[in-house]
């Protein structure tokens, strides 16, 4: 036991201390954050009132034409927008809207954000729409009249007899990203996992250390120590996240209040609205299901993967043994998009009581609400194939890493797991 | 009889169809330098690796110091094996310290005798170094010291000597011979017969999954000898009798073969008679010569 805590040690702290770990575990938030922050701060600086200058024959369209928030149209005469057309950049025009028929045109010396040129599309169908109307005889009273939205609220019936809020949206929302976040965890942890007994294997110190420690302990201590690494890894990308989504949000506050109190009160709509869209999910449930099947699913394909690695000499060959494994999972990563829309067919059930998907697949459907058998079913299935896959891995493992300079083909491991101690 | 450390009886060992070991037998006296020879193949490193409990045998019975060989055997055993190596990125002296304590020491018993051990082959400087940056021949040498850090009742040493330059390799001579001084015994794997003939007193000979030679070997090479003789006169005139016959002559330089039945006393008594003898020596064979003549024989 002391033995196997020596080997995890060695494996965690080896891989914490490299630089691409803590690279990594600083950029990932960061990027996260830029991603929630840069389209926010974006969609804010677009907000400068821009004038389009309007060249037609008549008043016909700008009459029609209706100023926005930050579009502003005027008519020019004919002779400055022929000289708009051969000089652009003296004018104070952001574009020059050029109407000639059916035909229209914008000029502009500057490539045009597809926010305004949609804004100027949408309101010219809407005008020539009208027309269309008013020639065909239909009052316009009247169409606006008869238009009318609805809203569907949904709501789940308990087994209590209460209801509950439906939230598809939110619920779609949680199952993707951790079910994006586990098939992330098994790849990267997984090939770490077969990257470290290559290692061992061609720097040839694989027999040195097993004559000391049983192979399967070797093997176990590793896929343990990256396992906290994984741990470690996310524990400190969720810290930092925290951190950095508080500082960011403590910066937008503040500048919030000065500016505009339209920004402070819009994020707290969008807080308590956050709040409310997540009120259904049983919450709790889902972090600890996420962390079983974090841990249970990378367990049993980290096994595989080490056998993988025992079997080969090197990296470039270990292709066709990785295949197999990796197919199941991208499989599940692929039908993350279908099963959302039928959290509850025959696909999503099989899919998530079948070991190799079932990590990715039932952290998918989770947050849409799981019969408490069909989770413990799943669970069950997957411990047991984990203690299978580990059990055989060992097998090929044990033999596997006292091969050296012969292609393995699945016949030879196939006879490595007949092979006694 | 002499105390053993280690006896294998009848050990077989079998892959799938392969049969590494077939009823493979050794005794391995206390305090020996004891050969394991043979052709690559022939069973050795899975011996080695029975030995250190890496693989179990098939059937067989192993006798560690008097009792079955078991698991808390193996902080009594050290191995270098011939695959051998380190991690690459990891600094020396906590990859020692790692290796060290996989065996069973505590961090600080291990701390104060690798730095006895480094200190001693001169490599303290390579503490804080990663192993990448050593040659190959500065890291077989803390390979060694690896081996024998736990100070075991057995050392286990496959092909110990490649990859150093021959000046390392006096180096680590020296102290496997210190050790076995010190009462450790040691099993010797090697095809280099020189360095066999010049550190082991006792061998085994495996080929094809068989012992066919073991004892000392003092006892093997007298068994070898084939009655022939060398012998140096003053001058040219040696003539066969009842006692010998001449195999070849070089100048004064004869070689001789004694006839059935006739003692070497009696030979030596014949030739005095007939000449004045510069040297008279029994014509024992080397262990390259037995090693090629047992296979071949087989």
């Amino acid at each position: 036991m002391r033995k196997i805590w020596l080997i995890i040690k060695r494996e965690y702290l080896v891989r914490v201390r490299k630089k691409a770990f803590i690279v990594m575990t600083i950029v990932g938030p960061l990027l996260m954050a830029a991603l929630m922050i840069v389209p926010t701060y974006l969609a804010n600086e677009t907000q400068e009132l821009r004038t389009i200058a309007i060249e037609e024959d008549g008043f016909e369209f700008t009459n029609q034409i209706e100023d926005t928030d930050f579009l502003h149209f005027s008519k020019i005469p004919t002779e400055e927008a022929t000289l708009l057309k051969n000089d652009f950049s003296e004018s104070n025009y952001y574009a020059l809207l050029y109407i000639m028929g059916d035909n229209f045109t914008l000029y502009s010396n500057q490539q045009i954000s597809l926010t305004v040129s949609k804004t100027i599309e949408n309101q010219l169908e809407q005008i020539i729409e009208h027309q269309k109307l008013k020639a065909a005889g239909i009052d316009l009273t009247i169409l606006s009249e008869a238009q009318s939205t609805v809203h569907i609220s949904t709501k789940i019936i308990t087994e209590g007899g209460g209801t509950t809020n439906s939230k598809a949206e939110a619920s779609m929302g949680i199952g993707f990203v951790c079910g994006i976040l586990i098939y992330m965890f098994i790849f990267m942890y997984g090939t770490m996992v077969m990257r470290g007994v290559i290692e061992e294997k061609t720097s040839r110190i694989v027999e040195v250390i097993i004559s000391s420690v049983k192979p399967f302990q070797l093997m176990m201590g590793k896929i343990l120590g990256v396992a906290l690494v994984g741990l470690t890894q996310f524990a400190l990308w969720i810290l930092l996240t925290i951190a950095i989504a508080s500082f960011a949000e403590l910066m937008f506050m503040d500048e919030g209040s000065m500016t505009t109190e339209l920004n402070s009160t819009q994020q707290s709509i969008l807080l308590s609205e956050l709040s409310n869209l997540t009120g259904g999910i049983n919450l709790m449930q889902i972090f600890v299901s996420f962390i079983f099947y974090f841990l249970a699913g990378y367990l049993m394909y980290s096994s595989l993967f080490a056998a993988v690695g025992s079997a080969v000499d090197a990296e470039a060959d270990t292709q066709q043994f990785v295949l197999p494994i990796t197919i199941p999972l991208i499989l599940a990563f692929i039908l993350i998009q279908p099963i959302m829309e039928n959290p509850d067919g025959p696909l999503a059930f099989w899919m998530s009581i079948i070991p190799f998907t079932s990590p990715v697949i039932m952290m998918v459907r989770l947050p849409f609400g799981v019969a408490t058998w069909e989770l413990a079913l799943s669970m069950g299935v997957l411990i047991l194939s984990f203690v299978l896959t580990t059990y055989l891995a060992g097998k090929i493992y044990r033999t596997g890493i006292l091969m050296y300079g012969k292609k393995t083909s699945y016949k030879e491991l196939w006879k490595w797991l007949s092979y006694k101690e | 009889m002499e105390e053993s450390i280690f006896i294998a009886k009848d050990v077989v060992k079998e892959y799938g169809d392969y049969i590494a070991l077939n009823k493979v037998s050794i005794t391995v006296p206390k305090g020996s330098i004891y050969g394991l020879l043979g052709p690559n193949g022939a069973g050795k490193t899975t011996l080695m690796r029975i030995i250190n409990q890496i693989t179990a045998p098939d059937s067989g019975s192993l006798i560690f110091d008097g009792a079955p060989l078991s698991k808390h055997h193996i902080s009594d055993i050290g191995y270098l094996p011939e695959e051998r190596g380190l991690y690459k990125k990891m600094k020396v002296g906590e990859q020692a310290l790692y290796l060290a304590q996989l065996k069973g020491m505590s961090y600080d018993e291990a701390l104060l005798k690798l730095k006895f051990w480094f200190e001693k082959l001169d490599i303290l400087s390579w503490w804080n170094k990663k192993v990448e940056e050593l040659s190959k021949g500065m890291a077989q040498k803390i390979q060694f010291v690896v081996t024998v850090i736990h100070e075991p009742k057995l050392l286990i040493f496959d092909e110990p000597f490649s990859g150093f330059d021959p000046i390392n390799a006096a180096i680590i001579r020296k102290e496997i011979l210190e050790l076995s001084q010190k009462g450790t015994t040691i099993i010797f794997s090697t095809h280099r017969m020189e360095s066999v003939e010049e550190i082991c007193d006792h061998i085994a000979l495996i080929n094809k999954a068989q012992t066919i030679l073991e004892g000392p070997i003092e006892k093997i090479k007298n068994q070898f000898a084939n009655n022939s003789y060398e012998v140096i006169t003053i001058d040219r005139v040696l003539n066969e009798n009842d006692y010998f016959s001449i195999i070849s002559q070089k100048e004064n330089n004869y070689s001789l073969l004694l006839k059935e039945g006739k003692t070497q006393q009696e030979a030596l008594q014949s030739i005095i008679q007939q000449t004045e003898i510069i040297s008279f020596r029994k014509e024992i064979p080397s262990m390259e010569e037995i090693f090629i003549k047992a296979i071949n024989n087989a």
